[in-house]
């Protein structure tokens, strides 16, 4: 070991090639994510003829579509993720401990949601819950009605149930993986002792899958946040989100300053929930 | 922190006239399990009286965790009825049969503090707080676990852990503990440790009948009013340890209840007199054993435990026979012989050994008294 430590360093030592690695990803990451993203941060301050012009910027963080934009997208992102974590507990739970024939099959196929494009559920739910859909002429037809009875799917509530459909499997897949991974002997146990089915899970169950909840909930918050195809295809009155304002800004006003405004403020609002779904996760070992 | 052994003397001294009263009888009325056509558990009568222990022995898969499971409530009986006390449990759900049970890995809720892992069940049962305080305190005390009520579960040893399951299993007052293989998951010395510590617990706490599953001989022995021995879904026999022990009714539990020596010998003469003598012969010996209902002529076994073979006859060692010394294993307390006895190997485990053994392949005498042997029938299957 002594010669060895006199040896000197080869020339393959000196120069370290690994170090360099970091070139290819950095390059990438840059062009494809941060150059873009720098552009929209710096149009957000600049008006059309290139000037500094953060009056702009204050303006539409007062002005009232911006205000009922963010609203909007607050409520149905935090009514969706609520939906989607109540649909996703209990689905779970009769998944995973109700011993059933086809659970497996149930599972794999409430799993293919996650593979569709989300417009597509929005389409399938005006087919049964739109004006003429097979709810509203079955009912109108049965009941001899002149009106179609059924009329949520185009309002705030549509676009929570079509994200809740589409999102809920992002909560069950990682309650599914934590209840897996409950002690059967534990709720053995409980049972023994005297605990009915409720406290177990309440007691036992849930507080085993409370990182699981928060992972899949935040989750869900940040990709509700940001939904674009759901909200644009149901079309709602009056129902505009913030990803939704930045394209009826940008495409169909072409005020392009105003939509990078929005788009900033709506990153800073995902970069913000992803933070917190960082720290909640780091706390909890997710 | 050093763990205090099990304390019932002091603070259980009320409890176990409280406990006394719960204990209750547990009884199997022609009981199978079946999963499909599969059948786990051929139909079982069987019964623990109130304040027994009963140990369910057996090889894995030999359906001894299913009658527990059977009693707990988590497997529905194909067919026949369990009661416990005067209550037929069959279609009760578990949380309705007044029970406590402890498994192989605790299975203690570890977001709980002990503590609260104790009171559990006492808090599903809807107990009020100040009797909830009382009994954890107390079912503390009685595991030597008074000086970690704060701490977690995963702040504990795996033996400290089991003392917490046992806590929290006996704070609810159960009408019978089963404990399914409840020290597998520890290491020997503190297995050992554990095993004195349930006997010593059931000493302070008479009442409770206890249903111990385990594959263990030793906890069979040590702990066990009775043991009943499980082989293929059956009860292959059952009844009081030491008489399982010392007459084995089968070569399979005599084989899987310590070790023996099984010695292939023809009956000369019946049981007879009062100690239920009957005489076998072993080539040209002539040997006496605790016998049954054997008839001159038929062909038997003869068990001898191997402590019980001693390299020297006396007045009670009568019982003589020859074999040519094979092996000799010194391990410490003990020094086990193998001998062939007409091509049977026989094991002899002495405490002591003669000044000088007999060279390997010499022929080599061994004694032993008639009534620490009996005549077993052999196993149909062996």
């Amino acid at each position: 070991m002594a010669d060895a430590a006199v040896l000197p360093a080869t020339p393959a030592a000196r120069r370290a090639p690994g170090r360099f690695w970091i070139v290819p990803p950095a390059a990438l990451l840059a062009l494809l994510f941060f150059y873009p993203l720098a552009l929209i941060v710096q149009q957000a301050f600049l008006d059309d003829s290139g000037m500094a012009n953060v009056a702009e910027f204050v303006r539409v963080l007062h002005a009232r579509f911006f205000l009922n934009a963010l609203i909007n997208t607050i409520t149905i992102s935090v009514a969706a993720t609520a939906g989607c974590l109540i649909v996703g507990l209990v689905l779970g739970l009769i998944l995973a401990f109700v011993p059933f024939p086809g659970s497996g099959v149930i599972a794999r196929l409430i799993d293919t949601f996650i593979a569709l494009p989300t417009f597509l559920v929005t389409l399938a739910f005006t087919f049964i819950y739109g004006s003429a859909g097979m709810l509203n002429a079955g009912l109108m037809e049965v009941f001899s009605l002149q009106a179609p009875p059924v009329d949520f799917l185009y309002s705030t509530w549509g676009v929570v149930l079509a994200e809740v459909t589409v999102y809920s499997p992002f909560v069950l897949r990682p309650l599914l993986a934590a209840f897996s991974l409950v002690d059967r002997g534990q709720i053995e146990a409980a049972s023994v002792l005297g605990a009915r089915p409720f406290r177990i899970v309440r007691q036992v169950i849930l507080p085993a899958a409370v990182p699981a909840l928060i992972a899949g909930g935040s989750l869900c918050l940040l990709l509700t946040v940001n939904e674009f195809g759901i909200v644009l295809f149901i079309g709602a009155k009056g129902v505009i989100t913030l990803p939704l304002l930045i394209y009826s800004k940008a495409i169909q006003e072409s005020a392009y300053q105003v939509a990078c405004i929005i788009a900033v403020i709506n990153i800073a609002l995902s970069l913000g929930l992803f933070g917190l779904y960082r720290f909640a996760a780091g706390r909890l070992g997710v | 922190m050093s763990v205090p052994a099990f304390t019932g003397s002091n603070v259980m001294d009320v409890d176990a006239a409280k406990i006394r009263g719960a204990g209750s009888n547990v009884h199997f009325d022609k009981v199978s399990v079946a999963y499909g056509a599969h059948v786990v558990l051929h139909p079982l009568t069987l019964d623990i009286a109130p304040g027994e222990i009963l140990a369910m022995i057996g090889p894995s898969g030999s359906g001894k965790t299913t009658a527990l499971r059977a009693v707990a409530g988590f497997v529905r009986p194909a067919s026949g009825r369990i009661r416990i006390g005067a209550t037929d449990v069959t279609d009760l759900p578990p949380y309705e049969r007044g029970l406590g049970m402890v498994v192989q890995n605790y299975a203690l809720f570890p977001h709980m503090r002990v503590e609260d892992n104790v009171a559990f069940g006492l808090r599903a049962q809807g107990a009020d707080k100040a009797l909830i305080g009382e009994r954890v305190k107390d079912s503390l005390a009685t595991v030597g676990m008074s000086g970690f009520s704060k701490r977690y579960p995963r702040e504990l040893s795996g033996g400290q852990q089991q003392r917490v399951a046992i806590a929290r299993a006996l704070a609810v007052r159960p009408r019978v503990l089963l404990l399914d293989e409840p020290l597998s998951a520890l290491d020997a010395q503190i297995r050992r440790n554990m095993v004195e510590e349930i006997a010593k617990l059931h000493r302070d706490l008479p009442g409770l009948t206890i249903l111990y599953v385990t594959h263990d001989q030793t906890e069979a022995l040590t702990l066990a009013d009775k043991i009943a021995i499980m082989r293929d879904g059956r009860v292959s026999s059952h009844g009081p340890t030491t008489e399982l022990y010392r007459r084995p009714p089968n070569r399979f539990t005599a084989e899987f209840l310590g070790r023996a020596n099984l010695l292939p010998v023809t009956v000369a003469e019946g049981a007879a007199g009062p100690k239920g003598l009957a005489k076998a012969k072993l080539g040209d010996a002539v040997l006496a054993g605790a016998g049954r209902s054997e008839k001159p002529g038929d062909r038997t076994l003869l068990c001898i435990r191997p402590q019980h073979l001693s390299l020297t006859g006396d007045e009670e060692h009568t019982n003589r026979i020859v074999g040519t010394l094979k092996e000799v294993h010194w391990q410490g307390e003990l020094t086990h012989l193998v001998l062939d006895v007409d091509g049977t190997p026989v094991r002899v485990s002495a405490t002591r050994l003669p000044v000088s053994l007999p060279e390997r392949g010499s022929a080599m005498p061994l004694f032993f008294t008639p009534g620490d042997t009996s005549l077993v029938p052999e196993d149909v299957r062996g």
